[in-house]
């Protein structure tokens, strides 16, 4: 035998951690086929062959346990002719059973301990069949819950939706920092994707995340185009959105006016470009809960967007 | 109305060779100005432009505009292309100028921006 890998002892675990984690409700099977007591061996004939299976369990008209047949039993009464006996005279009466509600440790434990292919499983409280289980089911159900864990782990991986929640603070704010080269057209809008697949990455709602897009890419647009470049910065909390711009100059001369839907000093080549219409801080408003614009002639212009959810 | 149904509608050439045309389209749109675009198209849009620049991808990445169809026989410049490839978002070029493009989805059916309502 090979040394064993910290890799596989840590599957081993995970194993391990699943079996007292599941119950055997969880993984037996529940349709099963029973025979009542009243049955002749015979009539296993047809049973065992065409639902495949080796053995079933036996029920009172109650629906309650009161013993297992198999194929084995079956095998027993073919070789010394006892096929027309009721399955109650051959049928093994003092069952080994499980309930539903134990957990899968002890199952497999019960497994190695008599050898026995299947057990019944027993709802504690009316004793009455609700399953069966076999080593199949036990592996299945172990893989299937293995799957699931590392899906969720993956998604996990990939996104980071949880680290307001796992991140203990009264208040937790995420700080994204981006550089604006002004005049740039052909770079113009990458912070705004940016932010916006961070975003997507913390679970923030798509709804909001369009807004929050839509109102930076304007205000990245605006840097690009007037100005000699800035500074975008985002502070993101577990219910709001903070965007500021920042730029250098020119500043905004009359406020009022710059806000007016249509309204824009954009030059020629911008407007070719299909920017530069007058709607762009219009646009920022619209996609904000709150829109604080400050301006300078000379000094430069920022603008604080909020957004709420 | 299905992305092969505006295809076919506006006789359209597809850009990008990997599209999945079996996208929903809920809604068209046409506009040059971008600010516009951004201002009044909805999610899951079709946009009609005769822009060709990359900035018209940025703005559908923004807006969660679902597909984009450049009018007048106009094909995107090859780094509008390569950003669209990026960020998944098929393209299709039409002979037919913008009213005509706009005219022939709206008599089919797909509605405009303004009047669409979530059924």
């Amino acid at each position: 035998m090979k040394k064993t890998t910290p890799l596989i002892k840590e599957k081993i675990s995970i194993i391990q951690e699943l079996t007292y984690d599941l119950k055997v409700g969880e993984v037996m099977k529940k349709e099963i086929i029973t025979v009542s007591s009243d049955n002749l061996i015979y009539d296993l004939r047809n049973i065992l062959r065409e639902k495949r299976i080796s053995g079933t369990p036996v029920v009172n008209k109650q629906g309650e346990l009161i013993g297992i047949v198999s194929i084995e039993d079956f095998i027993k009464c073919l070789a010394s002719g006892d096929i027309n006996a009721t399955v109650f005279s051959k049928m093994t009466k003092n069952v080994e059973i499980l309930y539903e509600d134990e957990l899968l440790v002890s199952a497999i434990n019960k497994f190695d301990r008599f050898g026995y292919g299947r057990f019944p499983v027993i709802e504690r409280g009316t004793k009455k069949l609700v399953g069966i289980i076999t080593k199949g089911d036990i592996i299945h159900g172990l893989l299937q819950r293995l799957e699931n864990e590392l899906q969720e782990e993956e998604i996990k991986r990939f996104r980071a939706s949880h680290i307001f929640e796992d991140i203990i603070a009264d208040e937790t704010t995420l700080k994204f920092q981006y550089k604006v080269v002004g005049g740039d057209f052909s770079q113009a809008g990458k912070v705004a994707s940016g932010l916006k697949k961070n975003l997507t990455r913390l679970g923030i709602p798509p709804a909001i995340i369009r807004r929050v897009s839509i109102a930076t890419y304007e205000a990245e647009m605006n840097i690009v185009i007037y100005t000699q470049g800035g500074e975008i910065t985002a502070f993101v909390q577990a219910h709001q959105i903070e965007v500021r711009a920042k730029d250098t100059g020119p500043g905004i001369p009359d406020i009022k006016k710059a806000m007016q839907p249509g309204f824009s000093t954009a030059p020629e080549w911008v407007r070719e470009l299909g920017f530069g219409a007058g709607m762009g801080l219009n646009n920022i408003q619209q996609c904000s809960d709150k829109m604080i614009l400050r301006s300078k002639v000379g000094k430069g212009t920022q603008i604080k967007m909020l957004i709420f959810y | 109305m299905k992305l092969h149904e505006i295809k076919e509608i506006l006789e359209a050439e597809i850009i990008c060779d990997d599209t999945n045309l079996e996208i929903e389209i809920k809604m068209g749109c046409g506009a040059d100005l971008m600010s516009d675009v951004l201002a009044f198209i909805k999610s899951e849009s079709l946009l009609l432009t005769g822009l060709i620049n990359p900035q018209v991808i940025r703005t559908a990445e923004m807006a969660d505009i679902k597909a984009i169809c450049f009018v007048r026989g106009k094909m995107p410049l090859s780094e509008t292309i390569k950003l669209a490839k990026e960020k998944r978002i098929p393209l299709f070029s039409t002979k037919l100028p913008m009213y005509e493009s706009c005219g022939r989805l709206y008599q089919k059916g797909l509605s405009g921006c303004s009047e669409y309502k979530d059924k």
